[in-house]
């Protein structure tokens, strides 16, 4: 990697003596040469343009095919596959468009060189030619724009209908910390003025939901599962990023967000898929918060139901010492007031 | 056209055209050698648009000297950089850069960037000497608020120079300042004073963006010479007159968000925040929502895009249809465009908040507005297009500039289509997707407008040209090194990567991408090196470079009737009459490829046509 910088430096330092030369030539310059020299300049650059058209055309098809393999993997959530779908049509038309302008513009500025012998066509209005790349554009974006919105409210429209399976995400400076739910499937409401070192998120004892609450400081989901992501945070804005379920929702504080997806392969799976034992799953803090940013992450699997299962029970209690007082009713007693509730 | 410069005509031409507007110009010329009067305390709107460009190429500098460090870093994080520590002191401890100081660098990097380099820097300078100089006047409407403007410029840029060294480090949440981080100095030591000057700055800033921009609405509409019409302005006084209203519309909504943010920071007020417990314990502020200050920002911040863009645009149109020696194809249509613009960038504010937890149906509507504003974009492009084909192409630096800002364009417009659908927004949200659009689509098609403006209007500012050969040299070398730094930028964003990490060292799944970063970091090194070139050409030229001839690039708009040298009132006689558009390059009949817009159509019967008069 020195190398590169060394070389960054070497390049830098001849492209300046080359400059205090070509200063010293261009002063010595007279004005009758000025305009066979605007002609050469003309022939240079104008040459220049299709060369960077093909060179840049060839670079982007080359970087586009060597680095696919850099890029993220097939999506392992349901409506991610859905958006991949959505992400390639829309590049298959953003590149034809790409291609198209780029080629004209780079083209038409080698082609139409000055030529003193030549006037240039005397063209400043078409009505025609208006309408046509005023309708095109237009119907093309219609297109996008209604599969796009459908999309998204396919995504966005489930917190009416579904329940999920409850999973809470609470963010602060540099921690994400996850809560489960118990027999009852919900989650006991948390306030921040009763956040304490034995209780990091303030979940508020007093709440029966509570009793059963689950922490955890990973995020484990059962493939298959219809996950609802709920999100809070305890300071600053963070976000909630699993790139590999294309999954992205703020965490603000003061009020609570949601994501709802359906996790389709577990950690194993796509360590197959990916042909990489070692591959993880991960969860990163997308949203500037704080100086250990960077450092911000969770770690996530996705295992099968009856794993997921025998994990959560593994995992601690919000109140596991609480036994005694009245919030925490036993098991069965939880169950009963959760059927009563429905 | 050789015309002695005749201060006492050009003052009582002045007075006769403007009598209503000031007696103070009678009072400067008295003072004309006095370094005083003539470089400080100027009312010219030429010589104040000199000070908006030097202020802004110092900013500039300095901004993108930030960037090559932060990129350093991003490419090499384990890497020791030699000299740190003896540029940036305590944050750059035995080579390696602070991660608080990293994100206070890519903070400061963003805001000057946009603000003064992109926003006064560009509309300061350029509308400050082409709106009068274009539509004829001897001045602007007003030259004292004219040169307040500059000077809260100057002042807003003293203000933010002076946060980079503050003990606790400059505002570090990023250029955008969400609360609570921008709030709460616990969260982030630059949110204690630096995020206080930071404050002050802006303040200071849009202080002087709206003295400019009422005074650039009001000379286009009210000091337009005898025969200026509205629809014969060249475009790049549409350009900044509806760039300047743009920002009298939304400047004043990011005052209003930064002084609810004072006010939350020092004064105990719950605007923006609620619910937090930070420190090891609760804060009292309740019932505010971190949302209602991302409204309000991009309420600003979208127009901000365009405040940004339309002037490189307008500057674009005028240098492509002279150096085509061509009519800008479909002026009308490129007015219209503009306007459909300007007013599309006021419903799109909220594309930026598509993953925020903003009601999702509004993120719907958000879609349908962001991706309309493709249309008019896609008018504009084809149109310059089109204005090449058949064209009779003069390869002068700014043309090359000028194409080089049409490519860019294209080019981050493009993934704008993407960003813009909230779906596909999802998984590219705050990544290095994101860098990439907006970095291509508006810091470099708006910094390639400039450059184009600078290396077109540098004889009307100086007299002098600037060198084309290092002009050349300047374009390649920028236009490798912003494609270079830029397009690979996409597949880092593609794989995931979020922006504003200080290393990602500590993610396996990103370790191959480093070599994207490697390649990323050379292009810009080559990028900011080549800037120097400009550097050299723009001060050498200044003072050494050719004297020019009045009209060097035989345009047609009035400024290149005005003599070489800088008088107040422009022109020493009577002002020009206008009757003409400004794009009669290459009319069939005419001896010459271009009839300025001076001349009546009574002097040019050979080339007149049904259509004319």
């Amino acid at each position: 990697m020195n190398i590169l910088l060394i070389l960054a430096v070497v390049f830098g330092t001849l492209v300046l003596v080359r400059l205090a030369n070509v200063a010293a030539i261009a002063s010595k310059l007279s004005e009758e040469n000025e305009a066979a020299e605007q002609e050469s300049a003309n022939r240079w650059n104008s040459i220049g343009m299709l060369t960077f058209l093909i060179v840049g055309l060839i670079t982007m098809f080359y970087l586009i095919n060597a680095y696919s393999p850099l890029m993220l993997p097939v999506s392992a959530s349901e409506h991610g596959v859905a958006i991949d779908n959505l992400m390639s049509v829309n590049w298959i038309v953003l590149i034809i468009t790409f291609l198209i302008t780029q080629i004209l513009l780079f083209f038409f500025a080698f082609k139409y060189k000055f030529n003193k012998n030549r006037r240039s066509f005397y063209f400043y209005d078409n009505n025609k030619l208006e309408a046509i790349w005023t309708i095109i554009p237009t119907v093309v974006l219609a297109a996008l724009i209604v599969t796009g919105m459908r999309e998204w409210n396919d995504i966005t429209n489930k917190s009416d209908k579904m329940e999920g399976l409850k999973i809470q995400i609470y963010a602060k400076q540099f921690v994400f910390t996850t809560r489960y739910t118990g027999a009852d499937k919900n989650l006991g409401k948390t306030n921040f003025r009763l956040i304490t070192d034995a209780n990091p998120i303030g979940v508020d004892s007093t709440d029966k939901a509570s009793a059963d609450d689950i922490i955890s400081n990973e995020l484990v989901m059962p493939k298959g599962g219809e996950i609802e992501l709920v999100i809070n945070s305890r300071d600053v804005i963070h976000s909630v990023y699993l790139p590999h379920f294309r999954v992205q929702m703020n965490a603000v504080p003061g009020m609570t967000t949601r994501f709802f997806f359906k996790p389709t392969m577990t950690t194993v799976e796509m360590q197959k898929e990916t042909k990489n034992p070692k591959f993880e799953y991960v969860m990163l803090c997308n949203k500037v918060c704080g100086v250990a940013h960077y450092n911000m992450k969770m770690p996530v699997r996705v295992v099968e139901m009856d794993e997921y299962n025998k994990w959560l029970k593994s995992q601690p209690l919000v109140f596991p010492l609480a036994t005694d007082s009245t919030t925490a009713a036993p098991t069965a007693t939880i169950a009963a007031a959760t059927t009563v509730l429905k | 056209m050789e015309v002695t410069p005749n201060k006492h005509i050009a003052h009582s031409a002045h007075d006769d055209a403007h009598g209503h507007a000031d007696g103070h110009h009678d009072h400067d010329h008295d003072h004309d050698d006095n370094f005083w009067s003539k470089y400080i305390f100027t009312t010219d709107h030429k010589m104040i648009a000199k000070q908006f460009l030097n202020t802004a190429i110092f900013m500039a500098f300095l901004a993108m000297f930030m960037s090559l460090i932060f990129r350093m870093q991003l490419a090499w994080p384990d890497a020791k950089i030699p000299f740190l520590e003896d540029i940036i002191g305590k944050w750059g401890k035995d080579g390696k850069l602070d991660p608080g100081f990293y994100l206070a660098l890519v903070t400061i990097h963003g805001t000057i960037m946009v603000f003064f380099v992109l926003t006064g820097g560009l509309s300061g300078t350029f509308s400050n000497l082409l709106i009068p100089l274009q539509v004829g006047a001897r001045d602007m409407a007003s030259g004292f608020l004219n040169a307040l403007s500059f000077w809260f410029f100057a002042l807003s840029s003293v203000v933010m120079l002076i946060s980079l060294g503050v003990e606790s480090g400059p505002a570090s949440g990023g250029w955008t300042v969400y609360p609570p981080l921008s709030a709460l100095p616990q969260a982030i030591p630059g949110s204690g004073l630096g995020m206080t000057l930071w404050l002050i700055s802006m303040v200071l800033f849009i202080a002087s963006s709206l003295l400019g921009g009422i005074n650039y609405i009001t000379t286009v509409l009210n000091l337009r010479t005898k025969g200026m019409m509205m629809t014969r302005l060249p475009l790049t006084i549409w350009a900044f007159f509806i760039t300047a209203i743009l920002g009298v519309l939304s400047f004043p909504v990011l005052l209003a968000a930064s002084l609810l943010l004072v006010f939350d920071r020092s004064f105990g007020t719950s605007f923006y925040l609620s619910d937090i417990f930070i420190d090891g314990a609760p804060l009292d502020h309740a019932g505010g929502s971190p949302i209602l200050f991302q409204h309000l920002f991009w309420f600003l911040g979208h127009p901000e895009v365009y405040i940004v863009l339309l002037p490189a645009l307008g500057l674009a149109s005028e240098v492509i249809s002279v150096n085509s020696r061509k009519p800008i194809f479909g002026y009308k249509a490129m007015i219209g465009s503009m306007l459909v613009i300007a007013f599309l960038s006021f419903v799109v504010w909220g594309h930026h908040m598509f993953i925020t937890g903003m009601n999702p149906f509004l993120g719907s509507v958000f879609v349908f507005t962001t991706l309309l504003v493709a249309i008019p974009s896609a008018v504009k492009v084809f149109n310059y297009i089109t204005t090449l084909w058949k064209g009779n192409i003069q390869f002068t630096p700014q043309m090359l500039f000028g194409i080089g800002l049409v490519s860019t364009f294209i080019t981050g417009g493009l993934t704008g289509i993407i960003l813009g659908d909230s779906a596909l927004d999802i998984n590219i949200h705050d990544t290095y997707f994101v860098v990439a659009h907006f970095h291509i689509v508006m810091g470099s098609s708006a910094i390639f407008g400039m450059f184009a403006g600078v290396y077109h209007w540098f004889p009307r500012m100086y007299g002098r040209m600037m060198n084309k050969k290092l002009g050349y040299i300047h374009f390649w070398l920028t236009l490798i090194g912003l494609y270079g730094t830029f397009f690979p930028m996409h597949f880092l964003g593609l794989a995931g990567l979020p922006r504003r990490y200080y290393a990602f060292t500590s993610y396996e799944s990103f370790d191959a991408l480093i070599n994207i970063n490697h390649i990323v970091t050379v292009f810009a090194i080559i990028g900011g090196l080549s800037q120097l070139i400009f550097l050299f050409n723009f001060y050498y030229s200044m003072r050494y470079g050719k004297k020019s001839v009045q009209n060097p690039w035989k345009a047609n708009t009035l400024e290149w009737t005005a003599p070489i040298e800088h008088l107040h009132g422009n022109w020493p006689g009577a002002l020009p009459e206008v009757h003409r558009w400004p794009y009669d390059y290459s009319k069939p009949g005419a001896p010459e490829d271009f009839i300025p817009q001076t001349v009546p159509f009574s002097e040019t019967p050979e080339s007149n046509t049904p259509h004319d008069q």
